[in-house]
């Protein structure tokens, strides 16, 4: 018995459609195994990891605001995994620019105006951009391996943090902790509808829905995706793929580094020395699970975002390891990837003589 | 069709009734074959006949879905290719099975079951490639070596597999004329050894020279045997096609010259990898209402070649002229507006995007020549699609159904969709390189006959082609590339095959260095 | 002094160049494995869960490395029959790795860990200065001297090797002549996956002997950084590591001598030192183009 690939002729648009939702559910027959294996009762426990979140106002709540972040890093790493540009460091690019957005609020606490806020996104998106930026110029310029590059800076970039916050950018009120101040009121992300949401969530959608129009419908957008499909078609059509890497990698840096500052000017209100629970890797998964495609990376931010939420819950109600929450996301990823071999390929079982192609001498 | 029967002692393989499927495809349907010994078989078929299908079954390295191989007399069941070479089967490939990387000795010690000491297989190697007449050095590095000598180590590693019957999938077409008479010598010296080989080729006048006996197929069917030495090419060609081949009328209507819209002027480049070809000071002008053809063996820097006039290899700005505009650090679009059109080598991945539909493909090439597919930044994919249907219809691109992706197109439909596409803007200047590379006849002619037409209309057509017989067709003017050296372009009716060969193999250099 | 710090500087570069000498093979293969860091904590958290259970470090290496190969099964089975995005999946193998062992690890740490016993080799431990830094080393030590000098000999002098850097070169070619691409490479798959195992053993069982989450700290990437330093060479390998662990041991001393630079800086010198050795390899394009696998990471799918 042999598993064999048979190519399709041309995409299958129902399993690019169907392969995330058949990935979700193997994930959950999985992480009901898991359960079981753990001790636990696997209906119990699915139900309260994907279930129960939904179900009470707060949770609802918790999960988007963790959906927020996922979206708006996903939505950038799409941009890049679509036009073939590896960037895995947007866990720095997300740090980074929470430091650029929050040096406003922590250096200059008297600048207090209707300008903070604003002035503060701007300066996160810039920071983030930057620091996306070393690793696409090391690219372009010296055709240093990008995968790499992003993900040490993530390491720099945390450490960099570490330092603010013990060092100089300390609270001088705080009594050692390493904590910076607390942000004013002007440069706190308001909450709307009643504070069921921070601002950043109807931010995050809006920016999600742009950029799904300009890449299926502008000369942009398809320079993006040609590029990632064929580079060598891309340059016949006279497209750069230096400039690609370079836009790619700022737009998914500035996107991260405003979802950085959006984090520590709504959900902390400080900076602290750990300010995100692994938004940058996680956001890798939503932007596969979501198919590289800004409207349903919207869905996936949500679907992540709830393994967070049931993760605390199974663990509080359950005594399960919250850690449960990182394992099904990996298996999420690995099922995703999995199922998208559907949408080129056929799967045949085969049983019969030695395949073709094989040696005997080896 | 009644077959004559050719089976007798003599008889060394005999395939019968082989049938092979792909998916819906029906690649070979009840072929049967007898190849004798010491005999030199040609198979002839169009692309996608099912030759390539045939002869992997034969190698082991596809496995029939239906028929029996008898070899020497008894059933076999070849499962692969090791299988194959232990028979005595070997395979020369059209796209060799070499590895870049690897030296001589390493590429055909991997062929081999038992390659012993690295040094003894060396001085084996340069006895037995000195003793056939190709000589190898073994140490040297494939990546470094040119396709001719790379076929010379496809064949030498048969040889050393004392093999009864050689495989070979269009071995000419990456040689000299000169190399490939060379190459017939060593064939049939190894067919009075009682060696077999079987033959593939598109090149109708050398199966005719050399093939004892040849056996023509047409979708997946055995449709006629023949002896080769009593037909001409042209009726060979009749029997693979299955009806007259309509021959393309070039040198009938004498072009009208004109000033000169393409100019290349010293147009130099270094190698940008370890692998490519440096262009040494190409000079060539291309007139208004001619076609002039570039021919040369691959791997002689046409690829480089094109890129540099396409704009995807900038070089200074003097170096490439259209219209008299200097141009040479121009990108491609810039040159496009210009009203340049390029078709390149490789239909999927460069000239087209393969996961693509071919509606966006056209966007591919025509975002910013003036054809309304961009508004504000927006495409419209109406205009594409209607430019689609356009192109479809005026070039004969045949699909299963409406607006496919690239990749599901048979090679030659979408060769007439990536030439259609910018023949579609009657451009001034058109740069082809291998119009016809894999196409079958009727596409072929009609490509030809669209890119005379172009040219005869005003319009420059460059060319560039590893096919003599496609040259000698559609040329007025001939040039050969050489190690990235460009011989002078002469009038097709002063250039003979010899003289091409000859700068092929070199001279074009050398004539370069002279003057 | 200098004996000292030259352990600690083996001690460091030892899970490198384990992890590095197995991603080389599996890269000489053609198949790009980014999950080196996730097959490494996987062997990590098993090894030291086994030894501590067992109260055997032997049979906590074998399990690191047993998980090692089955964390590298999973990603062969999606990248060479699944043909997924081998980025991608490696990444996925990462993602998986950190979160299983955190999973599994929850219930370790903060236990006292075993501590592999340095072993004696007659004679060679005896040399002056030689004996004492290279030669009264924990067996997993000396096991990363053997790993080096087979691989190092089987890529270049055998048959297998041969085929293997065929493969890596040209899968096209390789399948038309007959070898199993997919089995060649499933192989060279798992051999990398028990290296990274083993390197993770040594982390918990060696370099700190305790469980701590996330405790391989970016050693699996800086494991892939060494195998383009090295552009592919396995002694080239030796050298990088054996850089590198200088570099991250450097924390370490500066504190000794009190200098006055942040600790983060020094921390953060490793992944520096990375990104600055990747930019000189990678700029000389003439020596990576010819060192490179052709076939690196680019899916293989045989027709039939």
């Amino acid at each position: 018995m042999r598993i064999e690939l048979v190519k399709r002729k041309e995409h299958s648009q129902t399993m690019a459609l169907l392969s995330p939702l058949i990935a979700v559910g193997l994930t959950a027959l999985a992480a009901g195994i898991i359960f079981s294996i753990t001790g636990h009762n696997p209906l119990i426990g699915l139900y309260k990891f994907f279930i129960e979140p939904l179900t009470q106002q707060w949770s609802l709540e918790a999960t988007i605001d963790k959906a927020t972040p996922l979206i708006l890093i996903g939505c950038g790493l799409a941009v890049c995994y679509l036009s073939n540009n590896w960037n895995i460091g947007a866990e720095g690019q997300f740090v980074i620019g929470a430091l650029f957005g929050s040096m406003l609020p922590v250096l200059f606490p008297e600048f207090e105006n209707g300008a903070t806020l604003p002035l503060m996104l701007i300066f996160g998106a810039v920071g983030g951009a930057l620091w996306a930026l070393i690793p696409a110029l090391l690219k372009t310029r010296f055709n240093t391996n990008e995968i790499l590059t992003s993900l040490m800076l993530v390491y720099v970039a945390s450490l960099i943090l570490d330092y603010l916050v013990r060092g100089p950018w300390r609270d001088p009120g705080g009594y050692n902790f390493p904590e910076s101040r607390i942000f004013s009121d002007a440069a706190t992300l308001p909450e709307i509808f009643d504070g069921a949401m921070s601002l950043s969530a109807p931010i995050t959608v809006v920016i999600a829905i742009i950029l799904a129009v300009v890449l299926a419908k502008t000369l942009k957008g398809f320079e993006i995706r040609v590029m990632g499909e064929s580079p060598r078609a891309g340059s016949f059509a006279g497209f750069s793929a230096k400039r690609l890497t370079l836009f790619s990698f700022a737009l998914a840096g500035a996107l991260a580094g405003l979802a950085g500052t959006m984090e520590v000017s709504g959900a902390l209100n400080q900076l602290l020395p750990s300010i995100s629970p692994g938004y940058g890797f996680t956001a890798i998964i939503v932007a596969f699970l979501g198919r590289l495609n800004p409207i349903g990376i919207i869905i996936a931010g949500f679907v992540l975002a709830l393994s967070y939420i049931g993760g605390e819950g199974v663990q509080s109600s359950m005594g399960v390891s919250n850690e449960i929450a990182s394992v099904i996301q990996g298996m999420l990823l690995f099922f995703v990837l999995a199922c998208d071999t559907l949408i080129l390929y056929r799967i045949r079982m085969v049983s019969r003589r030695a395949p073709a192609g094989e040696a005997s001498h080896v | 069709m009644v077959q004559q029967d050719r089976s007798g002692k003599d008889t060394l393989l005999d395939a019968r009734g082989l049938t092979k499927r792909f998916g819906d495809i029906l690649a070979n349907d009840k072929v049967d074959l007898i190849i004798n010994k010491g005999e030199i078989h040609a198979l002839l078929g169009e692309n996608g006949a099912g030759k390539s299908t045939l002869v992997k079954m034969f190698y082991g390295s596809l496995e029939p879905d239906g028929g029996e191989i008898i070899w020497d007399g008894a059933k076999v069941d070849i499962g692969n290719p090791a299988a194959a070479r232990e028979l005595g089967i070997g395979m020369v490939f059209q796209h060799f099975s070499l590895f870049e990387a690897l030296n001589v000795v390493e590429n055909i010690a991997l062929a081999l079951p038992n390659p012993g000491k690295m040094a003894d297989l060396a001085s084996r190697i340069e006895t037995v490639s000195r003793d056939y007449g190709l000589p190898l050095n073994p140490t040297d590095i494939v990546a470094d070596l040119p396709v001719g000598i790379r076929q010379r180590i496809e064949i030498v590693r048969c040889l050393l597999q004392e093999p009864q019957l050689i495989i070979m999938d269009e071995p000419t077409s990456v040689l000299t004329p000169q190399e490939a008479d060379q190459l017939f010598l060593t064939l049939q010296r190894l067919a009075e050894e009682g060696c077999a080989v079987l033959y593939i080729s598109h090149r109708l006048e050398e199966v005719k020279r050399i093939c004892h006996h040849a056996t023509i197929l047409r979708h997946g069917q055995v449709v006629r045997e023949c002896d080769p030495t009593k037909e001409t090419p042209a009726s060979l060609a009749s029997m693979m096609v299955g009806a007259d081949v309509a021959s393309v009328s070039a040198s009938e209507q004498k072009p009208q010259i004109g000033e000169v819209r393409l100019g290349l002027q010293d147009l130099s480049a270094p190698a940008s990898t370890p692998f490519a070809t440096a262009l040494n000071k190409i000079s060539l002008d291309l007139r208004a209402g001619e076609v002039v053809a570039i021919a040369g063996v691959a791997g002689n820097g046409q690829g480089e070649l094109f890129d540099a006039i396409s704009g995807e290899m900038p070089v200074a700005t003097q170096m490439v002229q259209i219209d008299g505009t200097p141009c040479g650090s121009r990108n491609i679009t810039w040159r496009r507006k210009k009203n340049a059109a390029f078709v390149p080598e490789e239909r999927l991945g460069h000239g087209a995007v393969p996961g693509m539909k071919l509606s966006q493909n056209i966007v591919l090439t025509r975002h910013s020549t003036g054809d309304k597919l961009l508004t504000g930044g927006f495409v419209s994919n109406a205009q594409a699609g209607a430019m689609e249907q356009r192109i479809k219809q005026t070039y004969d691109v045949r699909m299963s159904h409406d607006d496919p992706e690239a990749r599901s197109l048979s090679g030659g439909n979408l060769q007439k969709f990536v030439v259609g596409r910018e023949l579609d803007r009657k451009p001034g200047v058109l740069v082809v390189n291998q119009p016809t590379w894999g196409v079958d006849a009727g596409a072929a002619a009609l490509i030809r006959q669209a890119l005379i037409d172009l040219a005869r209309s005003g319009s420059a057509v460059l060319v560039i082609s590893q096919d003599l017989d496609e040259i000698f067709e559609i040329a007025d003017r001939i040039a050969v590339i050489s190690r990235g050296y460009l011989s002078a372009a002469e009038p097709a009716d002063d250039m003979t095959r010899e003289r091409v060969g000859l700068l092929m193999a070199g001279g074009a250099e050398t004539q370069e260095e002279v003057a | 002094m200098f004996e000292a710090v030259l352990l600690t500087v083996i001690t460091a570069a030892t899970p490198l160049l384990i992890a590095a000498i197995g991603e080389l093979v599996v890269e000489r293969s053609g198949v790009l494995n980014l999950g080196v860091e996730g097959m490494m904590i996987m062997g990590a958290v098993i090894g030291f869960a086994i030894a501590n259970q067992t109260g055997s470090g032997t049979l906590g290496v074998i399990a690191a490395i047993i998980a090692g190969m089955a964390m590298s099964a999973l990603f062969g089975f999606l990248v060479l029959v699944l043909v997924t995005n081998q980025v991608a999946t490696g990444l996925a193998l990462t993602i998986l790795g950190i979160g299983l062992s955190g999973m599994i690890g929850e219930a370790y740490i903060g236990v006292p860990g075993l501590d592999l016993p340095e072993l004696y080799i007659p004679g060679l431990s005896d040399i002056p200065f030689i004996g004492p830094v290279f030669f009264q080393q924990d067996a997993i030590v000396y096991m990363s001297f053997i790993l080096v000098a087979v691989v190092a000999y089987g890529l270049f002098r055998t048959k297998l090797g041969l085929v293997l850097r065929a493969v890596g070169d040209n899968h096209g070619s390789a399948h038309a002549l007959g070898y199993s691409v997919i089995r060649i490479r499933f192989a060279a798959i798992l051999f990398g996956g028990a290296c990274a195992g083993l390197a993770g053993a040594y982390m918990s069982l060696a370099y700190t002997p305790q469980w701590v989450e996330n405790m391989t700290a970016g050693r699996g990437w800086i494991a892939l950084a060494l195998v383009v330093f090295s552009s592919w060479l396995p002694l080239r390998v030796v050298v990088g590591a054996y850089l590198f662990g200088a570099v991250s041991v450097l924390n370490l001393h500066a504190q000794a001598v009190e200098l006055d630079i942040p600790s983060q800086l020094l921390s953060s010198l490793p992944y520096l030192a990375t990104i600055l050795v990747l930019v000189l390899i990678s700029a000389n394009r003439r020596l990576t183009l010819v060192n490179t696998p052709a076939c690196l990471g680019k899916p293989f799918v045989p027709d039939r």
